[in-house]
């Protein structure tokens, strides 16, 4: 369930941290917090109802807003307003977005792909883009190899190489990754791969057992912060529930994508506890 | 007087960018803006209504719209300094993508939309080689990781351009482009003004008539297929 392949490097870029200073909501109003800070190994959740500004909020990070978007909010690094550089050169950005559109304009082989982005970025030689693709292949059943097209690949496996680049080859420090839960790939070993890099990372997500496993939860209303949760030990007991519902449902999915008709569902783990019934 | 042009294919997003450019002069410059296009605009209405700012539009019919735009040039610094606008925007049509609108003593802005391939900044060498800024748009529509592939792409063609990434419609990223424009000087002699490269032949063999195939039925402007790598860079 984690990279053994990959020895996490320890980059420079990692000591960075980024501070969320309150913008608007939609009627002008000021949020409710007065910044949030995000550091290496951080993990936090954006949840609320669609078009309450989830992607909004992670996009502000990923421009490193100045009160010039539609949020006003203002993104700070290492408690000041970033340098022109670290906004707009690629290779110095510590951050990397991976959208929720897994659609690829860019019709080059794999290999080539990351090729250019290793020469944007500038993090290395040729050897990494063959571990880039190894690590994407983690991520998801569906092998990628360096001749295919990226847009050939589905959506599990762009989100998946997608990942395993802004890991490898961007070396980002704060990764902002926007409902991977819907691109069918292998989340857990995702977050456990994440982990091992100390990441900062940030789920826009709708998914019930992402949300619980994060540090601390952003709930989103009216294009605005709501409030900042951190639940800690109140809901530390049930995530090991959640954990299990979500691997049963996990395994039901895989059986009808595997084309089996279901007879009996199996007993979920919370049913079982309770009732010792089958759902 | 500053005078911008923005260039870029159709649908690349330059009315967008303009409207950031606007809404962010608008009180200190006192802009005027010129639409240059083939058959049909509407952005001179759209914007004149957004901001109150002379705007106008000329069609250039059955002439290249770049060719209209050097054309009609010095007659529309005239108009906006008559206006007494403290900028003159002009939008190009964006067709055939050889063209080098761009002048001296002018801001030169190549607009390319995100989404238009890997292999796009080459296929519009000219049109970015000459600008002072190409502005990306829609990167709200790509990762991370192709944003900068693209960005590779650009410096292909010309490595030390200045490029800002912008969902336009939003204005994220803008300020760089802001802060470029409000550097760059104002007209100091505008009869000194000429194109800063040469733009494409207007009119060939075929163009006049001529419908034979084959390089050989042809003069002036010849191309055999054996010497078609020749990059066209706008000079």
């Amino acid at each position: 369930m984690n990279c053994p392949v990959h020895d996490p490097v320890m980059n420079p870029l990692q000591q960075y941290e980024i501070t969320i200073l309150p913008g608007r909501n939609r009627d002008g109003r000021r949020e409710g917090f007065d910044r949030i800070v995000i550091r290496p190994g951080h993990t936090l959740s954006i949840v609320g109802p669609t078009g309450s500004g989830k992607s909004a909020f992670i996009n502000d990070i990923e421009v490193l807003a100045q009160d010039d978007t539609v949020t006003g909010r203002v993104i700070q690094v290492n408690g000041k307003e970033p340098s022109e550089e670290l906004v707009r050169d690629p290779a110095r950005k510590p951050i990397a977005l991976i959208t929720q559109n897994t659609r690829v304009i860019a019709d080059l082989e794999v290999a080539r792909f990351l090729a250019l982005h290793v020469h944007a970025r500038d993090t290395g030689t040729e050897e990494i883009i063959s571990r880039t693709i190894a690590l994407a292949n983690e991520f998801t059943g569906e092998k990628i190899t360096g001749t295919m097209r990226m847009t050939a690949l589905s959506g599990g496996q762009t989100r998946s190489l997608l990942i395993a680049d802004a890991i490898l080859i961007g070396q980002t420090p704060i990764l902002l990754l926007d409902e991977i839960e819907n691109a069918g790939i292998h989340k857990e070993r995702v977050i456990a791969c994440l982990k091992e890099y100390h990441k900062a990372v940030i789920f826009v997500t709708h998914d019930p057992y992402l949300a619980l496993i994060t540090d601390r939860r952003i709930v989103m209303k009216n294009g605005a912060v709501a409030a900042v949760l951190e639940p800690g030990e109140q809901e530390r007991e049930i995530i090991g529930t959640i954990s299990g519902m979500d691997a049963f449902l996990r395994d039901l999915r895989e059986k009808i994508r595997g084309g089996e008709v279901i007879i009996t569902a199996g007993p979920t783990p919370s049913l079982r506890k309770k009732t010792g019934a089958p759902a | 007087m500053k005078l911008v042009i923005v260039a870029g294919p159709p649908s690349a997003g330059k009315t967008a960018v303009i409207r950031q450019v606007i809404k962010k002069f608008v009180v200190s410059d006192n802009p005027a803006y010129l639409k240059i296009d083939v058959v049909k605009a509407f952005e001179d209405e759209e914007l004149h209504a957004e901001f109150g700012i002379p705007t106008r539009k000329v069609y250039s019919g059955d002439l290249c719209p770049d060719h209209m735009g050097i054309m009609v040039l010095k007659d529309a610094i005239r108009w906006a300094e008559e206006l007494k606008a403290g900028m003159l925007i002009i939008e190009s049509a964006g067709l055939c993508l050889r063209c080098t609108p761009y002048t001296l003593q002018a801001f030169g802005i190549a607009v390319l939309p995100a989404v238009s391939g890997s292999n796009a900044p080459l296929k519009m060498a000219p049109l970015i080689a000459l600008a002072d800024a190409a502005v990306v748009t829609k990167t709200d529509l790509i990762s991370q990781a192709e944003k900068e592939v693209f960005r590779e792409c650009i410096r292909s063609v010309v490595p030390a351009i200045d490029i800002i990434e912008t969902n336009a419609v939003q204005g994220t990223g803008m300020r760089y482009l802001f802060q470029a424009i409000g550097r760059y000087p104002g007209i100091t002699d505008a009869d000194a003004i000429t194109l800063r490269g040469t733009p494409p032949l207007g009119v060939c063999t075929i163009c006049m008539g001529k419908k034979e195939i084959g390089w050989q039925h042809h003069f002036g402007v010849i191309r055999p297929l054996e010497e078609a790598d020749n990059l066209y860079r706008g000079d």
